[in-house]
């Protein structure tokens, strides 16, 4: 009990500080991009740049517009962030480690239905979105909160599809087992491309992130959803974003590049403790890699209009998902059956 | 584009609205290639940005910066308040209120009239150099000073004690840059010598 209440207050503060090292990790990055230098005068290289937004977010101005729905207001940000908190739980972030002569798994809680848990926690991540929207009283904030709400429940269809067939696969829903039949018949990438593909796209839309950044969209909505918000708010819900693609990262990470698998390191005989630490670097060095995708096509590709979004969603994304099923069902039935 | 007409840079391309190939209308291969194209750039050392404060951009000797009022070679100012910047100002941006010398300043002020309070508005002002021009005593000059930034207005309006010149010959502000062959054969011709 108590080895896994300190994982998870490590867990917690681990996933804080990514999402707020992700601020200054997509600044340097679009700087990069874009041929410029990015922060560099808050401490060496700018590294405490995070510090000093936090401490901006809370001396700002905490406002409430007259007409807004107070409780709802106030509701909003603290839903986004919480159930972006949540989805951690269920990753397994390594094998196990045994310290002090106990054995902890590095994995906060292994559900048997693990990967819907963490569709169940995004899809109530929305009403974070929608709540905020709705009690601003605004219709910017009103626009991006139902195109927030569209979105994400078309794109979950797709995510939902691309799932399905590596779960045929791998017969469990448990991400921990989904890692384990990784580790023993090869990455999901492998065996599931066209999936991975239709998986990736969705996380971008799911996580609100350029090119499908449609409920922020600042050229048409001023803020999106989060028009109204100032302060702490405003950085709960900029906080939730990126905890949000963290936590993305690290489920395609789980799902299709092997969680914490590294290739040939199990015939090494490393010592266990050894061998896990490498996994969870592992695991840590692949999610960082898709937070550095999600910047990388955040700053390449311009955004899409709604209805190319919808479009996407609904007529390509869904029937390739259904395709895939099919293909894998046929492969598996005709190869392996 | 007509026949006449050169393309202002080599990448032109001619538009067309023709229906898209299938590897066209999956749009992978096109992203895929945008994002070869960014992460070139992520790599390419990042020559254009100057460091400002620790490293300042070289500017042009001429360059018209925050004033200065000159003193002459004993130390007295050489402004006379005769008002003729502040009529030259298109930005209406300097005033100025005249004193007369009193007996034992005469190490102070080089003639018996000077201006006692004399406010140019850096937040107005357009740096055209007009004041300057127009000065019959050598006294107001711009410099290769930048105006520092300020959080608030009133700290805009510079008054006697940043414009004028420090008196010790050490802190002197140096002008010689501005004065190039053409500026001075300009100032010649306006027969102020006598005050130089």
């Amino acid at each position: 009990m108590i080895p896994t209440a300190i994982l998870l207050l490590v867990l917690f503060v681990v996933t804080l500080s990514v999402a707020a090292y992700s601020t200054y990790g997509e600044r340097k990055v679009a700087a990069f991009l874009q041929d410029r230098i990015g922060p560099n005068r808050a401490g060496p290289f700018g590294i405490l740049q995070p510090l000093a937004d936090g401490a901006k977010m809370f001396m700002k101005e905490d406002f409430v517009p007259a007409a807004a729905n107070k409780k709802l207001f106030f509701l909003g940000p603290a839903i986004a962030m919480t159930t972006a908190l949540l989805t951690g739980v269920v990753i397994p972030w390594g094998d196990s480690i045994t310290l002090f002569g106990t054995t902890i798994d590095l994995q906060g809680a292994d559900p048997e239905i693990g990967i819907l848990y963490v569709f169940a926690m995004v899809s109530i991540g929305v009403y974070g979105i929608m709540l905020g929207g709705w009690a601003s009283n605004n219709k910017f904030a009103l626009l991006g909160a139902v195109r927030a709400a569209a979105q994400m429940v078309s794109y979950e269809l797709g995510m939902g599809l691309s799932i399905v067939a590596l779960v045929m696969l791998t017969g469990t829903l448990s991400l921990s087992g989904i890692v384990d039949y990784q580790i023993a018949h090869g990455w999901g990438v492998i065996q599931q491309p066209l999936g991975f593909l239709i998986f990736l796209v969705c996380a971008f839309a799911e996580t609100n992130r350029a090119p499908f950044d449609m409920p922020e969209c600042e050229t048409e909505l001023v803020g999106g959803y989060h028009t109204e918000f100032s302060s702490m708010r405003l950085g709960f819900y900029l906080f939730a974003e990126y905890t949000n693609m963290f936590i993305s990262s690290a489920v395609i990470a789980t799902l299709y590049f092997g969680g914490y698998h590294v290739p040939g390191l199990a015939s090494l005989n490393l010592d266990p403790n050894l061998a896990t630490i490498i996994g969870v670097a592992a695991m840590f060095a692949k999610t960082f890699f898709f937070i550095f995708f999600f910047m990388w096509v955040r700053w390449s590709i311009p955004r899409f209009r709604f209805d190319q979004l919808m479009n996407l969603g609904w007529k390509k994304l869904i029937p390739l998902g259904i395709l895939n099923i099919v293909l894998t069902g046929g492969v598996y039935y005709f190869l392996k059956g | 584009m007509s026949a006449t007409m050169q393309p202002l840079t080599s990448r032109s391309r001619v538009v067309s609205d023709k229906k898209m190939t299938l590897m066209e209308r999956i749009y992978l291969p096109a992203v895929i290639g945008g994002l070869f194209i960014t992460i070139r750039h992520f790599f390419r050392t990042k020559r254009p940005t100057i460091q400002y404060p620790e490293k300042k951009r070289p500017i042009a000797a001429i360059y018209r910066g925050q004033h200065v009022l000159k003193r002459d070679e004993k130390g007295r100012e050489r402004c006379t308040s005769c008002g003729l910047c502040a009529v030259a100002c298109p930005a209406e941006a300097i005033t100025m209120v005249s004193a007369e010398r009193k007996k034992g300043e005469e190490h102070l002020y080089r003639e018996e009239k000077y201006a006692s309070i004399y406010e140019i508005d850096m937040l107005r002002c357009i740096f055209c150099g007009d004041c300057e021009d127009a000065c019959p005593k050598e006294a107001i000059f711009l410099t290769d000073r930048i105006v520092q930034a300020d959080y608030l207005r009133m700290p805009f309006v510079f008054g006697k004690d940043e414009l004028v010149e420090p008196m010790d010959p050490a802190k002197r502000v140096d002008v010689s840059k501005r004065q190039t062959p053409d500026v001075l054969k300009f100032k010649q011709e306006k027969r102020y010598a006598h005050n130089r």
